[in-house]
């Protein structure tokens, strides 16, 4: 079976909702949508205090290539435009909304059949597709439209569906294969028409052995798309790794996947364009997994872009008495919160919450040089030496060890026996080198 | 809020893995060898393996409460770690206080005036060895026959190893490979029996303590240099296979070559460390003064080991580009 060549671990996979039935959130009684749910400039507002909106009236304009408009996710009226603490303790621009029933704007097609005609030209796609608000929902929230428009001289040959979901305890990719696979697949159709290629592969990880399966079936009888399972290993859902694994090339440092011909979508983007084009509905809600081991139900929820996610946390069943952190993603590359009354956003795949006991950091000892940080990194770095070129600030050398090529993915501070913030301070030193690198190249 | 939840950055779950878990690991895996020793020669590797255990244990702490004032880590099992390999290089009748300076000259000089463990260049146990192997020539190469626990600690009965007899040209008085392999070959404590120690070293193996690179170089070099000169001259040296079950070759290959702190970091610069200690070890068997030559050759391996850290890089992602 398929996997990436250099590096990789086997966290324990703790996948708590996986076959948990999909569950529609009610609605909250408020909603409170950021302008920048997207890598890329932030949308610009178009409504104001006062004004009635419907399910899926733009509320922001992109507001460059590189940018995403986003829709009301809740019928009612704007009570203000502000900023607001998110869920990691910075102030972003929302808008609030307080909900009035249920009116969804009148060219959206609210039944719930499949259909699969489309007549549609690969420019007409790519519009319609923009103009729903659709990004990366993996995680990385990049502008889909921008990914489909390859830059001049560079030409796509394969793409390449992630229904990996490598990350520990995350569902909502695996439970939308289930659920929604002929969507998906004609999702999967629009893409291949729009990015003009003729030919697909869809990527899972081996622990999804049903969604495998359904699919297999269902790819049987369509043209130019394969599904190929993969051996489980993390992090194989980075889209590097993932081209790896599936097409056997490796996209050269700081350059991206269309260098090697590929572009790459996440399942659940490929439903959601299938939603835009085929049911003419924006991108205003998704499938989040709420999960945690001390927590009473774990769920797989649609829920409204905008919903608090103290209202998930209270659906699933409360917060556990032994709540220590809460992540927004999984735990690997997730990101802690500090304000549960922050909103899902297009790009929140779970909302996991954590004991002491998991989660807690150990205390960190002297590096025994084990290797085991070098042998697990799938970009081929070293982490501890890029740990301690960080520690004395040694730019340059750091840059020469190309730490700018890590992609965080936190193998190697899972794997460090002195429990060493290997990633902590890569993380630093990436962010540090790159922003010398550009200022160097400012300056040229 | 009643509740403040806490906050770090990614990722926010741990494997598992600690230093001391890698550790006792590796006290579990000379546990065979271990009791091959007490089988073969008694009360003698008792004695000298507790002194050693105690003494080591005994000094970290010493050093690290009184000198350093550091955080304690004698609960790491290193320390304990250090002191069974040594003794497992000791003959078993070594006087207890040699067994001390050995054990203080280890932990002092080889570890904890680095700053401890992880910094130390060199390995402690073969500092140790090869300092009471300078300082107590006579001690340090007189072996005891192993009778089992009839033999008595300070005056047993002793007798020359298979690489003794091996230097001296006494091919024919070499004791046949099933012993060499199983038991009943005079030498240090934990190096008599090849078995026992290769069921360690697939434990090791098996728990993904250690990898394949460094035993399974130094082992191949090994058998390749003694296969050359067996090829070139078979009346004066032996089949390979002797020089493989002799001496320190399986203890220094599985336990004492493969330490950590003092080992390359990639793969590939294991595998040039484990060929490298395979060549010094065979020249100084084959031509050297000491009829053993693992311990020099890891010792001065270990010394190039951060040039190899620094050449051998791991293969990067994305460097070979084939379109």
């Amino acid at each position: 079976m398929k996997t990436f060549k250099i590096g990789g671990i086997h966290p324990e996979e703790c996948k708590l909702s996986a076959g948990v039935a999909i569950e529609k959130m009610p609605l909250p009684t408020q909603v409170a949508i950021p302008v920048a749910q997207h890598i890329g400039a932030p949308a610009t507002v178009v409504v104001a205090k006062g004004d009635k909106v419907k399910v899926g009236t733009l509320i922001a304009q992109a507001s460059g290539f590189v940018s995403a408009n986003v829709h009301s996710s809740v019928s009612g009226v704007v009570a203000k435009v502000d900023n607001e603490l998110d869920a990691f303790g910075n102030r972003r621009q929302v808008v609030v909304i307080d909900v009035e029933g249920d009116e969804w704007e009148e060219a959206i097609d609210l039944k719930g059949d499949f259909k699969r005609t489309f007549n549609l030209t690969s420019e007409e796609i790519i519009e319609r597709i923009k103009n729903a608000g659709i990004v990366g929902l993996g995680g990385a929230t990049f502008p889909t439209h921008v990914k489909l428009m390859p830059p001049p001289g560079k030409v796509a040959e394969v793409l390449i569906i992630n229904a990996v979901e490598c990350e520990p305890y995350l569902t909502s990719d695996h439970v939308l294969m289930l659920e929604y696979a002929d969507e998906i697949l004609t999702g999967v159709q629009l893409l291949m028409r729009a990015a003009k290629v003729n030919r697909a592969i869809i990527g899972i990880e081996n622990n999804k052995k049903d969604a495998i399966a359904l699919l297999q079936e269902k790819v049987s009888k369509l043209i130019g798309i394969e599904v190929c399972p993969l051996k489980m290993k993390y992090p194989q859902g980075s889209e590097k790794q993932l081209i790896d694994a599936l097409i056997g090339r490796q996209v050269p440092s700081g350059a991206l996947p269309i260098e090697v011909g590929a572009i790459v979508q996440n399942v659940g983007t490929a439903f959601a364009v299938y939603e835009a084009i085929v049911k003419n509905k924006p991108l205003v809600d998704r499938i989040v997994t709420v999960t945690g081991k001390s927590l009473a139900t774990p769920k797989n929820v649609l829920a409204r872009i905008g919903t608090p996610m103290s209202a998930l946390i209270a659906y699933a069943g409360g917060m556990p008495d032994d709540t220590f952190k809460i992540i927004a993603g999984g735990p690997m590359m997730g990101r802690a919160i500090v304000n549960i009354e922050a909103p899902i956003q297009k790009g929140s795949s779970g909302v996991l919450l954590m004991s002491e006991r998991e989660s807690v950091r150990a205390e960190m000892d002297n590096c025994i040089r084990c290797g085991k940080c070098v042998s697990v990194c799938c970009m081929g770095l070293q982490p501890y030496l890029l740990m301690s070129l960080v520690e004395k600030k040694m730019w340059q050398e750091a840059e020469q060890e190309a730490v700018y090529d890590c992609l965080e993915c936190g193998s190697c501070s899972f794997t460090c026996p002195a429990h060493r913030p290997l990633l902590d301070y890569v993380r630093y030193g990436k962010a540090t080198v790159m922003k010398i690198m550009r200022e160097r190249s400012v300056k040229k | 809020m009643d509740k403040l939840l806490k906050v770090s950055p990614s990722p926010h779950v741990h494997g598992g893995d600690s230093v001391s878990r890698n550790m006792l690991r590796v006290i579990v895996a000379l546990l065979p060898a271990y009791a091959v020793a007490l089988y073969s020669f008694g009360v003698g590797a008792l004695v000298v393996s507790l002194t050693a255990m105690f003494s080591c244990v005994l000094f970290e702490y010493l050093i690290q409460r009184f000198l350093l004032k550091g955080k304690f880590t004698i609960n790491n099992y290193s320390a304990l770690l250090t002191g069974l390999l040594l003794s497992f290089n000791l003959p078993s009748n070594l006087p207890w206080w040699i067994v001390v300076i050995g054990s203080v000259v280890a932990i002092g000089i080889g570890k904890m005036c680095f700053g401890g463990l992880g910094n130390n260049p060199f390995n402690p146990a073969l500092v140790g060895r090869v300092f009471l192997l300078f300082s107590f020539p006579v001690q340090m190469t007189t072996w005891p026959r192993p009778l089992g626990w009839a033999s008595s600690y300070l005056d047993a009965e002793t007798m020359a190893t298979p690489l003794s007899l091996l230097k001296a040209g006494k091919l024919e008085q070499m004791p046949d490979a099933l012993n060499m392999f199983l038991l009943d070959t005079p030498g240090s404590l934990g190096e008599i029996s090849a078995l026992a120690l290769l069921i360690g070293g697939i434990y090791l193996l098996i728990t993904k303590v250690i990898t394949w690179h460094i035993p399974v170089s130094i082992l191949l070099t090994v058998t390749a240099f003694a296969g050359i000169l067996y090829g070139v001259d078979a009346t004066t040296y032996p089949l390979p296979h002797i020089h493989l079950l002799s001496g320190g070759m399986m203890l220094g290959a599985i336990f004492m070559a493969t330490d950590y702190v003092t080992s390359p970091m990639t793969h590939k610069g294991m595998l040039i460390y484990g060929f490298f200690i395979g060549v010094i070890t065979m020249v100084i068997r084959v031509w050297g003064v000491y009829p053993e030559g693992m311990s020099f050759a890891i010792l001065i391996m270990n010394a190039f080991t951060p040039i190899i850290n620094k050449y051998v890089k791991p293969k990067r992602f994305g460097r070979v580009v084939k379109k």
